[in-house]
């Protein structure tokens, strides 16, 4: 760890880089947005944008659900509730002929309710309502090692399964005929998905944390032309909204994850204007 | 590629579908030989696309799909091609018909690099139907036709044992709905591959089928498209055919 500190001190000869947790929130962006620009990708192509919102409303509910039945590592019942409720989802969502945002929402608002009526029973609220916004800047060394490990995985998984995802995204029953088993596919991506948001979610925040899945890749969409393109451009959007969003942040005196948001949520319009001129009405 | 000999034969026995207590499909048996062009007819709600689904192991059902090479009696696991009648497209989505293609085909991640031999080898495929100048080109942004004749490509590399097309020439206008059937006719006289297609179009099913079913939860008919129009029950279903 001393020393990325001491390259990051070297690269980044500015002043805001000599704080401890200044570097540890640069790494750990440096980390965790090009890992939700390549997941977003295809949660944009697969329309799943309120699925992972529902997913990030979960968190507060597996929070309460872990100090009820007394898990001490709150990561590890948000973790687990997350994981059982997008599987939940994704059969709910197969077995029904339902619109999918319909099942969702009926989901997502039920978690949060029940989360909340818990924190508040167990007078735990206000200890956890600073999920609701995240701190990247509390990130400790040894959570940057988790980030670090999951973004390995989820590299690895990309690598290997891409195409699979890709296919399923397209049309389910062309992906099947090729021989992909799609409702395993679909799951493990969903319990991917699950995994990554409730580790990041303690820094970038319940409310914020599908803009930073969602807009990197949506921007993308805008000007790419083909899937190589759309994944680089996601990725340096992802990076760029996320480094200049620390920075301005540390300047402005404005928190961070907004900050990373309303970047994002510039490129994307920017995106969008150009979207003709790129690629034609 | 090998010619159809005739002696290739997928057989589909006692397909039975029930979603709860409703039975969808009962007891289905189709026997079909390689170099057929077999046309599935019924109205809409008669279990067309349960059928489907069903041969491609996406839903629950009884019974089971063999395939026997009669050369020399061996029974082997069934390659099937599938073409879907939509997919899911967007104008100027970020997916060419390379990227569809490879991700079918290759293992090398499509998002990483596009791989100059995998390139060439889908290019040549797409040049059977006509549509190797469509590879660089947006799914979202070709017409009804051409992204059939792609996802036909699509359907046939590897070569399937069966092919089956569903509802192939909705959304397509006249002159691309002949083009199919000469891809169609094509198909079954090049390769060895049995075919079946689903569809609204009775004047089409008439005039290129060798054999139409006629299905309404169950095989009510079946035979030359001759026999099955003239056919009672074709009538009752039909009405008289112009």
């Amino acid at each position: 760890m001393e020393v990325i500190d001491s390259i990051l001190e070297v690269i980044l000869p500015f002043e805001f880089i000599d704080y401890e947790f200044m570097k540890n929130a640069f790494l750990a962006i440096l980390l965790i947005s090009p890992i939700f620009a390549i997941l977003g990708t295809m949660i944009v192509n697969n329309k799943m944008a309120f699925f992972s919102d529902a997913l990030g409303h979960s968190a507060l509910t597996g929070i309460a659900l872990g100090s009820l039945i007394g898990i001490s590592n709150l990561n590890i019942g948000m973790i687990i509730f997350a994981i059982g409720f997008a599987l939940l989802l994704n059969h709910v969502k197969n077995k029904t002929t339902y619109g999918a945002d319909t099942i969702i929402s009926v989901f997502s608002s039920i978690a949060i309710a029940l989360g909340l009526a818990i924190l508040a029973q167990t007078g735990n609220f206000n200890q956890y309502s600073s999920y609701l916004v995240g701190d990247i800047l509390s990130i400790t060394d040894t959570e940057i090692l988790y980030v670090f490990l999951i973004a390995i995985v989820v590299l690895v998984f990309w690598y290997f399964t891409f195409n699979k995802l890709n296919l399923i995204s397209i049309n389910s029953s062309l992906a099947r005929s090729k021989g992909i088993k799609t409702k395993k596919i679909d799951n493990i991506f969903a319990v991917l998905i699950a995994i990554v948001v409730m580790i990041s979610i303690r820094w970038i925040g319940i409310l914020l944390i599908n803009s930073l899945l969602i807009l990197p890749a949506a921007s993308s969409r805008n000007i790419a032309k083909n899937m190589r393109w759309y994944h680089l451009y996601a990725v340096l959007f992802s990076l760029f909204s996320g480094i200049a969003g620390l920075i301005l942040s540390y300047y402005f005196n404005i928190p961070t994850g907004p900050m990373i948001v309303i970047l994002s949520g510039a490129i994307y319009f920017i995106t969008l204007a150009v979207k003709g001129r790129v690629k034609g009405k | 590629m090998e010619k159809a000999c005739g002696l290739h034969c997928t057989k589909i026995n006692h397909i039975g579908v029930k979603f709860g207590k409703d039975v969808i499909l009962k007891d289905i048996n189709i026997h079909i030989h390689c170099g057929e062009l077999t046309v599935i007819i019924g109205r809409n709600g008669a279990g067309k696309s349960t059928l489907l689904k069903a041969i491609l192991g996406e839903i629950e059902h009884t019974g089971n799909i063999t395939f026997v090479d009669q050369k020399d009696n061996i029974t082997k696991k069934i390659k099937i091609g599938y073409v879907p009648q939509s997919i899911n497209v967007e104008r100027h989505m970020p997916t060419t018909v390379y990227d569809l293609f490879a991700s079918c085909i290759t293992h090398v991640p499509v998002f990483l690099r596009k791989d100059k031999k995998i390139y060439n080898e889908i290019k040549e495929h797409l040049k059977i139907f006509g549509a190797d100048n469509l590879i660089d080109k947006s799914i979202g942004d070709l017409s009804g036709g051409e992204l059939q004749r792609v996802l036909i490509a699509i359907a046939t590399k590897p070569t399937p044992n069966l092919l089956i097309l569903d509802e192939p020439v909705s959304g397509i206008d006249r002159n691309g709905i002949k083009e199919f059937y000469q891809i169609i006719s094509k198909l079954k006289a090049e390769y060895d591959m049995s075919i079946i297609l689903v569809s609204h179009d009775l004047d089409l099913a008439k005039k290129y089928a060798d054999k139409v079913i006629l299905l309404d939860k169950e095989v009510i008919k079946e035979g030359t498209p001759d026999d099955v129009f003239r056919s009672l029950e074709f009538k009752n279903r039909f009405g008289e055919l112009a």
